[in-house]
């Protein structure tokens, strides 16, 4: 379990840069959730997610990793990496490696797993994203965008963590390759049962997944609550840039219409069921 | 720590200095280099030390934002100071082993560690007060004729003027990579030597395939919009000489003629004082060892 206790992160203090990133962020995530985080560019959340693993240290305010203070002098921050995951933006950029097995090995060799387990955890990440074994040996290099994604996320999932955080692991694809890493995650989520965060920007991937959505806007977390609950608040989204799926507008210009529908929908598939036992009744 | 590097940084300020045409600034730079090897006495020093002060203040560059660049030169100033007092044969004023201070040490280490601080402080002033593009334009405007013996002097300043942009991006890059690799458990602060330079493979890989990539990007969008070199190729802001470089070019000349017949002329008269008390000393020292 994570908890963030009156976080703050100021940038480049005391200079003329000087830039309040977060701004006193409390919050609990307990096992197994599976969360989304959005906010438009500049909001905090990379910033945010970078202080879960212990990579970036808040000015003020404490981060507890199963009740003990992640900061504490003998709390190891190396192994904190191996149990809170995080999969960086682009995380393609960061395959150094010659073949994609040794790629993805890295991370629990320096974790100093003997060899059989690395091999064991890195062919089951590798299964796990959807990577086949005829690819195995190839460069990392040589693969397709969405390929290559998908090996580095395995990287971090190799390492087998409770918490698995996703920076925006969707960005630059086509939708193909979009589908397949949202696929891999979700399948992450159902086998190993983890504590999934995704940050993002696509509203209708968060919507579909996720039980927990939070919305951060100038460094501060604005709504916390169940997809149906912040969506609710399309209105208030839209002002801070943001917005619900269309699906939310689509359910929302219905019921002004005058369908009695009981409340926004926030998926498709929620929207088609309500619509429906509208018109059976 | 890389923040604290100032040589190179643009400072910027509304100033004289910063206004002057790119060219002078290289020029002065330049002559100024060559003079700190023109004089012999300490009368020189002063009448650099008086220049480089009053170009300081009309650039309107606090002087300890200067000061924080020479940090990074430090360990060089100390090394030569010190190479100096070892290594210079003279009048040996104490002996230890194999360790020699004569007076001849002192004084080349105090003159040369001036003359490397004049330097550093000199050519910086120049990076504080004009951006990198004015630097590079002046650069290729200046040697301009180097053109008819076929010196690429147009592709050299662009190559420069990239490179310069490129500086931040690539350390923002490598700050990311490093955090990116951290998050997979790498450990770049532990471990012994070999293990530590192991360590860099994957920082660097990730790092030059991005360089890489980044300049097949810049090169596809640069041909894009038809960028053939320098054919045909006019400036929006071309360099223009105005009444106050055509000044500072008059000062520059003042400069070199006032240190040259100052160190010539007061030098020796200057330094007699010193030169007598040097030999009185060694002198001292002669009949001390003598006794």
């Amino acid at each position: 379990m994570l908890y963030l206790d009156n976080v703050n992160y100021i940038y480049q203090m005391g200079t003329a840069m000087e830039m309040h990133a977060l701004n006193n962020v409390s919050l609990e995530i307990p096992d197994g959730q599976f969360i989304g985080i959005i906010g438009h560019t500049g909001s905090g959340k990379s910033t945010l997610i970078q202080h879960f693993n212990g990579l970036v240290k808040p000015t003020s305010g404490t981060i507890y990793y199963n009740g003990r203070d992640i900061w504490d002098e003998d709390f190891s921050k190396k192994e904190l990496r191996t149990k809170v995951g995080l999969v960086f933006q682009y995380p393609e950029y960061q395959l150094f490696e010659t073949t994609v097995v040794k790629d993805v090995e890295f991370g629990p060799k320096n974790m100093k797993l003997d060899k059989l387990e690395c091999q064991l955890r890195t062919f089951g990440a590798l299964k796990t994203v959807g990577i086949g074994e005829e690819l195995y040996d190839a460069s990392p290099f040589e693969l397709s965008g969405g390929q290559k994604r998908r090996v580095a996320i395995a990287g971090v999932l190799a390492m087998q963590p409770d918490v698995l955080v996703l920076d925006e692991p969707t960005a630059g694809l086509d939708p193909r390759g979009r589908d397949e890493i949202l696929e891999a995650i979700f399948r992450i989520k159902q086998e190993r049962n983890i504590t999934v965060i995704l940050v993002s920007h696509s509203m209708e991937d968060v919507a579909r997944f996720v039980d927990r959505l939070i919305v951060m806007d100038h460094g501060s977390v604005r709504f916390d609550g169940t997809p149906k609950e912040v969506f609710a608040h399309y209105k208030e989204l839209e002002e801070i840039g943001l917005a619900a799926p269309e699906v939310t507008y689509l359910t929302a210009e219905l019921i002004e219409k005058g369908l009695p529908l009981p409340n926004v929908a926030t998926t498709v598939e929620e929207a088609k069921e309500m619509i429906m036992r509208f018109y059976k009744h | 720590m890389l923040r604290d590097i100032t040589i190179g940084q643009y400072y910027p300020a509304k100033s004289v200095i910063h206004r002057l045409d790119p060219r002078v600034k290289l020029f002065a730079t330049l002559i100024f280099i060559v003079s700190m090897f023109l004089f012999k006495t300490f009368v020189g020093y002063i009448v650099a030390g008086i220049a480089l002060i009053t170009v300081i203040k009309m650039s309107k560059v606090p002087f300890k934002f200067i000061v924080k660049g020479l940090k990074t030169i430090w360990m060089l100033l100390c090394f030569t100071l010190i190479f100096n007092v070892i290594l210079t044969d003279g009048t040996i004023l104490f002996e230890w082993k194999f360790i020699k201070i004569s007076i001849e040490g002192i004084r080349n280490a105090i003159f040369m560690g001036f003359r490397l601080f004049f330097l550093i402080i000199g050519s910086s002033l120049m990076t504080l007060t004009t951006t990198p593009n004015q630097l590079t334009d002046g650069m290729e405007t200046g040697l301009r004729g180097l053109k008819k013996i076929k010196i690429p002097v147009h592709e050299m300043a662009m190559m420069m003027s990239i490179a310069l942009r490129f500086i931040p991006i690539l350390m923002e890059e490598t700050d990311k990579i490093m955090k990116a690799q951290s998050a997979r458990g790498a450990d770049f602060e532990e471990g012994k030597l070999m293990e530590r330079i192991r360590a860099l493979v994957p920082i660097f890989v990730p790092l030059f395939i991005s360089a890489f990539r980044r300049a097949n990007d810049l090169a596809m969008a640069m041909e894009a919009r038809c960028y053939r070199g320098d054919n045909n190729r006019t400036r929006m802001n071309p360099l223009k000489y105005k009444k106050e470089d055509g000044l500072a070019y008059l000062s520059l000349v003042l400069y070199v003629a006032i240190l040259i017949v100052a160190d010539r002329t007061l030098g020796p008269i200057a330094e007699s004082p010193i030169t007598k008390l040097s030999t009185s000393l060694s002198a001292m020292v002669h009949i001390f060892n003598c006794l």
